[in-house]
């Protein structure tokens, strides 16, 4: 037993209101950071740049007055509502599934648990063209599944909008699950160990106890699975190809357009995919923006 | 019950209603023992029995569930639901224990006013001082009206001019309770009899 009782309270310190870490003067802190930065001044401005010129650049030509007659277009709003409706599908599926999946690497032991991380963690680091290749061959009509699909169910994935479905949640559960196992793992065992000393089955005390405080990892796993998958595509138009109406999604949309020298489009559909990356972003700000 | 290399070897039987408060040095196995009467850890060999019930007997193949043992357990670490606030709290126990919303919320309201924490119903666990969280805490594991009660350490931020008021609550709750704490003020005036442990072994 190591726990540390916590500290005594005696009858002055109510008297004289102390917070923790509050003995010491704040150290001037200044001068240090100025000093710190110094010469590091250019490559940082290099490689900030890097990132930022492209975006000014892309609101800089985007056709802002036509952006509504643009967007309403049949042909970008079809790519509209299948983006819409298979990243917010992805996304759930990433949630339904990638949960048990981080409660599971939550509580295996280490060994298996590294085994199972590889495995999560892969899609994240493969070329999202290797993903669609690898998921033609597997779920394709003669693949190793695929094939059962096909003659069991009469389904076929390939070139289908569930395809695209498919191929969205395998890039995009990774980083749900990874979310979640974090939040899982810092979260807490005392608080269900008091829920369920206090009477509440194994099941409540997740549901009641466990979940409401790994809920804003949950929110941010599912955000950040919903953004990967609504802005997928290697392994989409690899697996589900590129067909109008059924697997044109936004960015296989703005690819199309820009290859078929329609810029204008490009550059409104490229708008809209920022400005969801951007909503996304500021919903996350808890977590990275303030740090 | 044995750790790695720590082993528990204790017997002891508390009497209904009666107290007994287990000393010993860090280390010695106090919060084991009632981690093992709680069901939150298993025993390997032996049998322990709560209100004349057996609630664990590995060799008869009994074990009932921590939910299902009617004990309250107020933790050293206290172990507030920082979601809920302090009568949400009070009212779990109650609600899983198969109490209404309302009836679970007027016992947790008199369990807190007990131990003159009402003022602080609302409050969310963040908000309260040490000494606070512990009695709510105490409400907490009072609030199910267990059988027995364990507590661990149940004081040790409590402004002593407070201690007899919760001392009193203890008493009043006429479970029988094994209570580990390392003030002699609390072992002599509560507990019926003192056990020592040293090492996972009774010292006498």
């Amino acid at each position: 037993m190591s726990a540390a009782a916590p500290k005594m309270r005696g009858h002055t310190s109510s008297a004289t209101p102390a917070p923790p870490g509050a003995a010491s003067a704040p150290p001037r802190r200044r001068e240090v950071r100025g000093r710190a930065v110094g010469g590091l001044w250019l490559p940082a401005g290099i490689g900030l740049a890097l990132l930022v010129v492209p975006v000014i650049g892309l609101l800089q030509r985007a056709p802002w007055s036509d952006l509504p007659s643009l967007l309403g277009s049949a042909r970008l709003r079809d790519a509209l509502v299948i983006s819409a409706v298979t990243s917010a599908v992805a996304a759930g599926a990433s949630v339904l599934l990638g949960l048990p999946l981080a409660l599971v690497l939550s509580r295996c032991e280490p060994a298996l648990r590294r085994l199972v991380r590889v495995a999560v963690l892969l899609p994240m680091v493969l070329p999202p063209v290797v993903g669609g290749t690898a998921l033609l061959f597997a779920l394709g009509r003669r693949g190793l599944v695929g094939q059962w699909l096909d003659t069991t169910f009469g389904w076929s994935l390939p070139f289908s909008t569930a395809g695209v479905v498919v191929a969205a949640t395998f890039v995009a559960m990774p980083f749900f699950v990874i979310t979640a196992e974090a939040g899982l793992r810092s979260a807490d065992a005392g608080l269900v160990e008091a829920a369920r000393t206090l009477g509440a089955r194994r099941s409540v005390a997740f549901r009641r106890v466990m979940l409401p405080q790994v809920a804003p990892s949950l929110a941010a796993g599912a955000a950040l699975a919903w953004a990967r998958a609504l802005g997928e595509f290697g392994a989409t138009i690899t697996f589900a190809g590129n067909l109008r109406g059924r697997t044109q999604t936004l960015p296989l949309a703005t690819f199309e357009a820009l290859e078929a020298g329609r810029p204008a489009e490009a550059i409104a559909l490229s708008v809209v995919l920022l400005a969801v990356s951007v909503v996304v972003l500021v919903s996350l700000r808890d977590r990275w923006l303030t740090r | 019950m044995t750790l790695g290399d720590f082993t528990l070897d204790v017997s002891l039987e508390v009497p209904a209603g009666g107290i007994i408060a287990v000393m010993g040095p860090n280390g010695s196995g106090k919060t084991t023992l009632l981690r093992c009467l709680a069901g939150l850890e298993p025993v390997e060999a032996g049998r322990i029995s709560l209100a004349g019930r057996v609630a664990d007997d590995p060799a008869e193949g009994i074990w009932v569930p921590p939910e299902q043992r009617r004990i309250g357990y107020a933790y050293q670490d206290v172990r507030l639901f920082g979601h809920l606030s302090a009568v949400e709290n009070v009212a779990f126990g109650p609600r899983c224990r198969g109490a209404g919303r309302a009836a679970a919320r007027r016992r947790a309201a008199t369990a807190l006013d007990a131990v003159e924490m009402t003022a602080l119903a609302r409050a969310k666990p963040a908000r309260l001082s040490g000494g606070q969280s512990q009695r709510v805490g105490l409400a907490r594991a009072l609030a199910v009206k267990p059988e027995v009660l364990l507590l661990d350490e149940p004081f040790s931020a409590t402004d002593t001019d407070v201690r007899p008021l919760l001392r009193e609550q203890v008493r009043a709750a006429g479970a029988s309770v094994v209570l580990v704490t390392h003030d002699p003020a609390d072992a002599e005036d509560l507990a019926d009899e003192v056990l020592v442990l040293e090492a996972g072994r009774i010292a006498s």
